[in-house]
This record gives C-alpha cells, sequence and structure tokens, in this order.
C-alpha cells in the first residue's frame, strides 16, 4: 500500500518502470510458473521417449487450432468457471474448501426435481426456479462447511470433502429411489425436463449459455471482492482471521457469506449441467468439475477475472486429451500429470513474491 | 462398386479434417481409390479391465486385423459432454465414420446430441435404446442377450454348490443385472429347485472395496459359487476364489485369474458383431438399426468348461447349450413368482429372450434373496 | 467348504473380518500423517501417495515376483513424496494445505498414468496369517485371516505410542511440533526433523496403499481408494495425535466400510447407498463433536496450522 502512496506523490515525469514493476510481479511470476511447469512437464515426456513438440503441437490443435476445436474446449468452460469459485471465494478469507463437487451434484439434482414438478411452465418462470433451487441448495451445502468452520472449528478443507462424497451418496440414493423416474430403467434417472426448460445454445455456437453465466459470475465475484467493502473486509480476514476479529469485523457471517456463495456458484454448474447436457439428474452429474476447479482457482490466484482465461487454457488441455490418447499412444491420465506439475509449480513460486528486486519498488529509497 | 462411393465419403472427410494421419494408407494408384475405413471405439473404462471394456477392446481387435479398415480407439471417457467432444474429434481429425461409443451412458443425450450433426456418419450404441420413432436414422443400438449365458453359469454352479446357495454381486438393480440374476438361479434350479442365490448390490458399477467387501459378505452368507455383473470382475474373481469358493465369469474369460475355480463363464462375442458391421458398411450396405442377438446368434459364447466342472454337470450343460442353439429356448416360464409372493406369469405363459416385456424387468424371482430397492 | 448358517450373527462377524480388513490402510496413513502432523505440518497429499504407493508397490510386485518387495518400493515411493512434501512447505509463503491438494493430484495423476499397464496382470499376494484355527466355523477363520501388515501395524501403532512418550526423537518431534522457537533454543532444525517426520509419514501411507493393491482387493485399478487418504488425515484429529487412538479409529472405520455388504447379506437392502456412506458420515460427525472453535484442540502440535 505504502507503494501506491509514495508512486502517486511523484510526479509524472519521474513515474518509471519501479512504478508498474510490482504490478506485473502478480503476473510473471504465475506465468513463469506455467512455463515452468511446462517445462518440467516436458523433461517427464522426454524421460519417456516422446516428443513434447507433438504433444504440445497436439494440444493446440485440439485445444486452440481450429473452430471445432475451440468449440470443444469452451463448450468445458462453463462448468468450471463456476467451480473455481467455489473455491476462489473462499479464498479470499483464507479457506481451502475443496469439496465443490458436492455442490454441483446436489445443485444440479434440485433443479431436476423442481424442474419435474414445474413441468408444464414456460421458461421465463421455471428456469430462474430451477436456477435459484440449485443455487440455494449449493449455497446451503458450502455455507454448512463455513458454519462448521466458525462454530466448531472443524477444518473446511476436510469437511468440504467429506460432504463432497456424502453429496454422491445422497444423490445415488434419490436418483435411483423416491426421485426416480420409472420410465428410465437402464440408467436411473430423474424424469426428463421440458424442452422449455432446457438452456440452449448461444447462437452459432456449439456452447451452451452457461459460459455467459460463468463468465458473470465470474465478473461479480471480482467486483464483490475487489470493490465493496464486503469483499474488502473479506480480504483483511483472509490475512489474519484473529486479527480481523479483534478488529470487530463480522468474521463469522463473512465466512458463511462467503462459502455459501461459492457453494451457490457451484449449484448453478449442477444446474447448467443438468438442463443443457443431460436433461435430467442421474450419475453422470458426478463428473470431476469441482475437482479441475481448485486447480483453476489456485493456478488464478483467487483472482475471479483470471479464473476465465485459466479455466479457458485448461479446457483447451482437457480437450486434447482425447487426440493425444489417439496419436501419441499416451493414456487418458497424462493430462493429470501435466496438470499436477502445472499446479503445484503455481505453487512453488509462491515463495517467490518478495525475493526478486526487480519488482520491488526504489520507492524505499525515497526520504 | 458401392465400396467407392464409400471412400469417397471418407476422403472428403480425411480432406476436411486437418492433419489426418488416417488417410495415410492409400493405395498406390490414386487418391480416388479406397482410403480406409475408419471406425471408432469409446470406452468408458479402461480397454483391460478383465470385464466389460475389455470385451468390447477384444473385438475392436478383431476389426483392426480387417484389410481396408483403421481403428482409433479412446478410453476412460466419462458420460458427459466429454463423448460428445471425443466422438466429433475423431470424426473431425480421424475422419471416422462408423462410431461405437460403448458405454450405456453415451447414448442419450450425447448421441442424439451429435448424430444429427454429422449425417455422414454412423453411429451404432451398445446398448438397447434406439427407437425409429424418435431417434435420427443414422444411430443404431446393437446388444446381445447374454441373459442365457447366465443361465449356463446357472447350471454348472447347481452341479457345483454343497449349500446349495450361490452368490451374486452385482453393480445396480437395472433390468439387465436382474435378469442375469434371475437367470442364474433359474440355470441352478434346473438341477436342484431347493438351491437360492444371495445378491448384493455395490451401487457402482467399477468399485473394487466395494466389490471385495460383498465377495466376502457372500461367502460369509455360505455361498461357494459365486458371479456378478460389474465392469470389471477381476476383483469378485480373486476374491471368491481366495474364499474357497467357485466362481462364474461374466463378459470376459477370467479364468486365468482362477483356473483351479473357474468353472464357465458367459462372455460376449462382440468380434462377431463388429466384424460383420464394419463389413456391411464397407460393402455399401446399411447397418440395421436395431442389431441383437444372443447365444444362438453367436453374439455371447460361453467359456470352455474349468477343471471343476464334474461330468455330469458338463452334460447338462451341453444339452442346454444345445437346446438353446435352436433358437427360442425360454427362461421364464410361468407358473413363477418373484421372490415377494407377486405372479410374473402363471402357468402356459413365458418369456422369451427376445421378449421386449424383460427389457423393464424389476422383480428378482422366487429363490433370489435380496431385494431391488 | 463348509459354511454353517449364522443368521444375524453374520453381520457383527463380517463387521469384524471387515474391521481387520478394511482398516490396515487406515491404520498405517494414520500412523504416518500423526507423526508428520505432530511434528507440526499437515500433508493432505496422502492421497495420492497412498494411490501412488498403491500401484508402484503392484507394479514391483509384479515385476519383481516378490510383494514384499512390492512393500518396499511403496514405501520408498511414498517416502520421495513426503520428502517433496516436506521440502517445499518450508518454503516460505507456501501454503501447505495448498501443496497437499496439488500434490494428490499429481500422486494420482502419476499412478493412472504408470499404472495403465498393469490393470490386468495379476502380482503376488501378501500373505495372512490365520487366526481363527481354533474355530470350526468358516466364516470365523475367513474373519480372523489376519494380514501381516495389520500386525505390524499394531507393533507400529505400540512402538509410535512409546516412542512419543519415553524416547529423545519423540520428545524432538513433539517440540518441534508445538513451537518452533522453542525448539530452535533447544538447537534443533525444525526443518530437517518436519522433513523427516513428512518422508516417513510419506512411506508409511505408501505401505497403506500397497496393501489394497496387493492384499485387499488385492488388484490395481483407478477406482481402489475413494477418500481413505483424506479420511485418515480427519481420523488422526478424531484420535487426537495418539497413536493407540488411531489404532481403534482405524479399526471403526474399516467396521463401518464392511457395514453396507454384511446388511445386504441378512436382508436388509434398502437405501444400502446410505450405508455405504456410513464411513464418510461417521468421520464427519467425530469431527464435528470433537473439534471446538475457540480453544486450540487441547494435545493438538501447536504449530500445526489448522489449528490456528
Amino acid at each position: 500500500m505504502a507503494t501506491g502512496a509514495s508512486t502517486e506523490l511523484r510526479a509524472p515525469e519521474q513515474r518509471g518502470i519501479a512504478d508498474i514493476a510490482p504490478r506485473l510481479e502478480p503476473l510473471i511470476i504465475p506465468i513463469g510458473a506455467l512455463l515452468g511447469g511446462l517445462l518440467a512437464f516436458s523433461v517427464f515426456l522426454v524421460l519417456l521417449g516422446k516428443s513434447p513438440v507433438d504433444f504440445f503441437g497436439l494440444v493446440y490443435k485440439a485445444g486452440f487450432g481450429t473452430a471445432f476445436s475451440w468449440q470443444n474446449t469452451l463448450s468445458r468452460v462453463a462448468p468450471l468457471l463456476l467451480t473455481a469459485l467455489c473455491v476462489a471465494l473462499p479464498a479470499r478469507l483464507g479457506l481451502v474448501v475443496i469439496g465443490g463437487e458436492g455442490a454441483v451434484v446436489l445443485g444440479g439434482l434440485a433443479a431436476a426435481v423442481v424442474g419435474t414438478a414445474l413441468s408444464g411452465a414456460p421458461a421465463a418462470i421455471g428456469i430462474p426456479v430451477m436456477m435459484l433451487a440449485a443455487m440455494l441448495i449449493g449455497g446451503l451445502w458450502i455455507g454448512a462447511v463455513g458454519a462448521l468452520r466458525i462454530r466448531r472449528g472443524v477444518n473446511e478443507t476436510i469437511s468440504s470433502l467429506l460432504m463432497a462424497y456424502i453429496a454422491i451418496a445422497l444423490l445415488n440414493h434419490l436418483v435411483e429411489g423416491p426421485f426416480r423416474d420409472p420410465a428410465s430403467l437402464n440408467k436411473p434417472s430423474t424424469a426428463p425436463l421440458d424442452p422449455a426448460l432446457r438452456v440452449g445454445e448461444l447462437p452459432g455456437m456449439d456452447v451452451h449459455w452457461g459460459f455467459v453465466a460463468g463468465i458473470i459470475a465470474c465478473i461479480i465475484a471480482w467486483v464483490l471482492i475487489e470493490r465493496t467493502t464486503w469483499g474488502f473486509a473479506a480480504r483483511i480476514a483472509g490475512g489474519n482471521i484473529r486479527a480481523a476479529q479483534v478488529q470487530g469485523l463480522p468474521v463469522g457471517r463473512l465466512i458463511v457469506c462467503f462459502t455459501a456463495a461459492g457453494g451457490a456458484c457451484a449449484g448453478l454448474a449442477g444446474f447448467f449441467e443438468v438442463s443443457a447436457i443431460h436433461g435430467s439428474a442421474n450419475g453422470s452429474l458426478v463428473s470431476g468439475y469441482g475437482y479441475t476447479g481448485i486447480l483453476i482457482a489456485f493456478l488464478a490466484r483467487h483472482n475471479p477475472l483470471a479464473i476465465i482465461p485459466v479455466a479457458i487454457l485448461l479446457s483447451g488441455f482437457e480437450a486434447s486429451s482425447g487426440l493425444i490418447q489417439r496419436r501419441m499412444d499416451l493414456p487418458d491420465a497424462t493430462i493429470l500429470v501435466l496438470e499436477g506439475i502445472v499446479f503445484v509449480a503455481i505453487l512453488v513460486s509462491e515463495t517467490l513474491y518478495g525475493r526478486f528486486r526487480i519488482f520491488t519498488p526504489r520507492a524505499e529509497e525515497q526520504p | 462398386m458401392n465400396r467407392r462411393t464409400i471412400s469417397r465419403r471418407s476422403l472428403l472427410k480425411a480432406g476436411a479434417a486437418t492433419g489426418a494421419l488416417a488417410a495415410a494408407s492409400a493405395l498406390p494408384f490414386g487418391a480416388a481409390h479406397a482410403a480406409d475405413l475408419t471406425v471408432g471405439f469409446i470406452y468408458v473404462g479402461p480397454k483391460d479391465d478383465f470385464g466389460y471394456n475389455q470385451a468390447h477392446a477384444e473385438g475392436a481387435a478383431a476389426v483392426k486385423k480387417m484389410a481396408g479398415v483403421t481403428v482409433v480407439e479412446e478410453e476412460n471417457v466419462p458420460e458427459t459432454v466429454a463423448v460428445q467432444k471425443s466422438m466429433e474429434s475423431m470424426i473431425n481429425f480421424d475422419g471416422a465414420s462408423l462410431m461405437f461409443p460403448t458405454s450405456f451412458g453415451y447414448f442419450d443425450p450425447h448421441i442424439l446430441a451429435v448424430a444429427p450433426k454429422h449425417p455422414d456418419v454412423r453411429f451404432q450404441h451398445a446398448g438397447g435404446l434406439w427407437s425409429a420413432d424418435k431417434h435420427p436414422k443414422n444411430a443404431g443400438s446393437y446388444f446381445g442377450y447374454i441373459g442365457l449365458g447366465q443361465y449356463l453359469n446357472g447350471i454348472t454352479a447347481g452341479h457345483a454348490t454343497k449349500s446349495k446357495k450361490i452368490g451374486f454381486v452385482a453393480a445396480k438393480p437395472i433390468p439387465q443385472v436382474l435378469m442375469n440374476i434371475n437367470s442364474f438361479l433359474l440355470g441352478a434350479r434346473a438341477v436342484d429347485p431347493t438351491i437360492t442365490c444371495q445378491v448384493i448390490f455395490t451401487g457402482e458399477w467399477s468399485l473394487a472395496v466395494k466389490e471385495a467387501e460383498a465377495t466376502n459378505a457372500l461367502a460369509d452368507q455360505g455361498c461357494d459359487v459365486i458371479t456378478c455383473h460389474v465392469d470389471g470382475p477381476k476383483v469378485v474373481v480373486e476374491t471368491a476364489a481366495g474364499r474357497g469358493a467357485f466362481v462364474c465369469g461374466y463378459h470376459a474369460d477370467q479364468s486365468p485369474l482362477a483356473p483351479a475355480n473357474y468353472l464357465t463363464g458367459a462372455e460376449w462375442n462382440w468380434a462377431n458383431v463388429y466384424t460383420g458391421m464394419v463389413k456391411t458398411m464397407m460393402s455399401g450396405g446399411t447397418i440395421d438399426n436395431f442389431v441383437r442377438g444372443g447365444l444362438s446368434d453367436d453374439f455371447v459364447k460361453m467359456s470352455p468348461l474349468g477343471p471343476a466342472v464334474s461330468d455330469t454337470a458338463r452334460n447338462q450343460f451341453e444339452a442346454a447349450k444345445a437346446e438353446i442353439m435352436k433358437g427360442g429356448f425360454l427362461i421364464i416360464k410361468g407358473p413363477i413368482n418373484d421372490n415377494k409372493g407377486n405372479v410374473i406369469a402363471p402357468a402356459g405363459e413365458s418369456f422369451a429372450e427376445d421378449d421386449i416385456a424383460l427389457e423393464s424387468m424389476d422383480y428378482l424371482v422366487e429363490g433370489v434373496i435380496g431385494s431391488t430397492s | 467348504m463348509n459354511e454353517t448358517d449364522l443368521g444375524l450373527w453374520a453381520v457383527p462377524l463380517a463387521m469384524i473380518g471387515g474391521a481387520i480388513r478394511v482398516s490396515t490402510p487406515f491404520l498405517f496413513v494414520s500412523l504416518g500423517e500423526c507423526l508428520t502432523e505432530r511434528s507440526g505440518r499437515i500433508n493432505l497429499g496422502l492421497e495420492g501417495t497412498l494411490v501412488f504407493g498403491a500401484m508402484s508397490g503392484y507394479a514391483v510386485a509384479y515385476e519383481s515376483g516378490s510383494a514384499w518387495i512390492g512393500v518396499l518400493a511403496a514405501a520408498l515411493a511414498g517416502m520421495l513424496f513426503g520428502f517433496f512434501h516436506g521440502w517445499v512447505c518450508k518454503l516460505p509463503k507456501v501454503n501447505d494445505i495448498a501443496i497437499g491438494i496439488a500434490l494428490m493430484l499429481l500422486g494420482m495423476g502419476l499412478a493412472f498414468f504408470f499404472g495403465k499397464p498393469y490393470v490386468q496382470p495379476q502380482a503376488p499376494d501378501l500373505p495372512a496369517i490365520s487366526f481363527g484355527w481354533w474355530s470350526d466355523i468358516s466364516q470365523v477363520q475367513a474373519a480372523l485371516q489376519v494380514n501381516v501388515l495389520f500386525l505390524i501395524g499394531i507393533a507400529l501403532t505400540i512402538a509410535m505410542g512409546w516412542m512419543f512418550r519415553t524416547t529423545r526423537i519423540g520428545l524432538i518431534v513433539r517440540v518441534v511440533g508445538d513451537s518452533t522457537d522453542a525448539a530452535r533454543s533447544m538447537g534443533l532444525n525444525p526443518n530437517v526433523v518436519r522433513l523427516l517426520a513428512t518422508g516417513a509419514g510419506g512411506a508409511l501411507a505408501g505401505v497403506g496403499g500397497a496393501y489394497l493393491s496387493l492384499y485387499y482387493p488385492g488388484s490395481w485399478n483407478e477406482g481402489l481408494s475413494s477418500g481413505q487418504g483424506l479420511m485418515a488425515v480427519a481420523l488422526v484429529i478424531f484420535a487426537r495425535w495418539s497413536p493407540v487412538n488411531c489404532f481403534w479409529a482405524a479399526l471403526l472405520f474399516g467396521g463401518a466400510g464392511a457395514l453396507g455388504p454384511a446388511l445386504q447379506s441378512v436382508g436388509i437392502s434398502s437405501g444400502y447407498y446410505l450405508f455405504y456412506a456410513a464411513p464418510y458420515v461417521l468421520t464427519l460427525g467425530l469431527l464435528i463433536a470433537t473439534s471446538s472453535p475457540n480453544r486450540a484442540l487441547e494435545s493438538a502440535p501447536g504449530e500445526l496450522s489448522i489449528t490456528k
């Protein structure tokens, strides 16, 4: 903060690299870490006798090289934006919540159940109600994690993951039992949604509206965190919870609100999976989007705007997985290894902040 | 000849796709001649799981040996939008014109979403869902009646069991699985009508720890012949053999895992089905939209009988198999009740293996211990 | 095979058998995490270490023909993961919970990647000792079929408990875990101690994984673990960082895991998904019951970041 202040005190002609350098740090270090991770992965490939050039060439081709590839990539982005928010929002408070998968499946189930009950209703009513149901259930689920943290001191990482497993068991039980569509014999599902209640694709593209919803959610989240007092309070609490409590910030309310907000985002992802893709809720809702979201949030350093390009990048990787399997005879887990290495690299790079002189301002030389 | 028409179509596709390696094996006479037919296979799990996916992969391997055919495969593709993209990737980049997405959950909504966009590509789905009034013409279903295979398993089990209790580790209580459970028991009861079958549902198609626990629980209850319907029977077979029980296989031949305890197994014969369909396509014909067959049509085969099968068992097995091969064998024959006392079929009524009513089966026959919900 | 009809008694018997069978990986992972956390570090990556240990143990056992060499390989692999975790965490500003999650993903990715060729083959199994020879009932015999690793686990539990209470090493670990400053003033290097403790914890987690693939269920595939590593970490908190409590908690969880199939086998089959969720619900419930928001958990190592 002192940096900013002393920068403004100097005359415009005196501002130079030292003034923008600190702002570059949060950009250069993660990008450097990403490249470092890709390099480490390339070494891994070379040791296995595979060509990194071929590999990244295929990633480019399958992820970003043709119009089809872009559709492939973007169609995967929508749920990832939302599940990444489920990690990023609580992370601003210093919480590590990794159970977004649970909110996705239960939110999707809630949307499907509500949608079935509303069959015959027009889209203008049905879709918002389904969205609200999904967000409510998802918000309650992860909000409970936050509540447990503040009321009982239960570690949120462990509790959110346990609740994800419990959510999956609940989904399976309800979809095969009370909420089962009797006609869905060989694949237990809820009843198929009315066509009116199905979310469609963006005009001319193979990508559904959840993509837009995800981007809007990221923008709202960014505004919330960076431009409101609520967000400001959260960032302070994220630095040191006890100090924030001492200062009288409503830490408990912040925690529950932010975890619930994250859960609502993940629940919304579930809604889109049900309404735009599957048309009903069933076991296929459990598709790992929650876990990829963790990686994206950390890579984006929990900045909601950065989540957008990171999600696109990672979706590109995942989109290329099939072609890599077929052309390079590498198993599908290769992309998982790539993601893991990049994740570790990004986390390790946290230690580099403040270490490089080039990023520290010459303001220290000011009297 | 029609073969040329098909090759021009796949040539066009290959040309449109960027860098399609699949078209590389063109004949030396010129570009207009036969380019390969590229066939795509998609598996929901690993190809070598000793079970469901392996059975399909073995079929794909038979197709690979055919001249003029290139096969591309992808495994571990989940039943989400990812499979839609995998199919389109194979069409766009590899020039595939025949797709075999082999998991049940790929059909609705995924194949239904992709098929209309690629009318030149044929999508044959492993499952029984295609219906003429609802679904696109370039999609189709194929499946096999493997219930009769489990019936034959049951015969060997009926002879091998000393406790008169046999066991079944099942994934989910859907009609195909219930049919297998019922067939297994009815086969055993053809040997001895007092035999009972205990079923335990794991809830997942593939969950090793649960499958091991279920097998142990069955063995604890006294079951001494065990079979299963899960995606990868390896764990069930090994655990059952470890408890000293006999084993009947399913999906593929698991006898290498427990040679002494393996009685026989009901296996898919996809190689036969796939090569047939590919040949039809290569000769310019259209594959049927609804392809089904059982033992008598060579869609399903039985593993060789293991060393523990007695001669009496072998005789009854062979006799039953010969009956089945004639076609029209009836497993569900009245009078028969379910295990809750309701009547399934009164005397005189029966269901043949291809009866559509069996596809909505939601009961367990009398003699099966367990419940569907 | 002579199975007597036990009726409802089959359920508690199955749970005892299940408790012994299913608890061993929990036991090893929680003992390893107990050691790591006592030194003041939390390693959430043990799920990945467990899975990688399962794969490497299976692969090496298959290639070498000996299950025990596989176990050794798994321990070594786990130790390397642990060392890496420990080394990275000592860098300033690195979030050790996040690193744990990253290593979990990386461990699983590497395990699935290298494990592809080992889904089909059969590796030799670890030996078991029969403690039920006194009974004619074969179910009792089966339930009391105890794997050697379980016995090693018991020995480790006792050894670790004794180590923490009476030996110098135990004291060093505890001091480092309670207060970095106090440790430094004693002339200890907390980073080295934590590194070694995390490495040892990883080795134990690797062994726990090898048990899964080499004994029960005894096969390698990608669905082998369903959160056992994570649950074991939660288990340590519930056990109040005492090795002996970890042992009992592991048995409890093993029994809970065997509950679902056992109930089905005696006819209680509705809602089996909910029974299968029993271990997770149990873990969560115990965690809630034994945590407290205000005071740091008693006997929690002072330096442990989850309790700050």
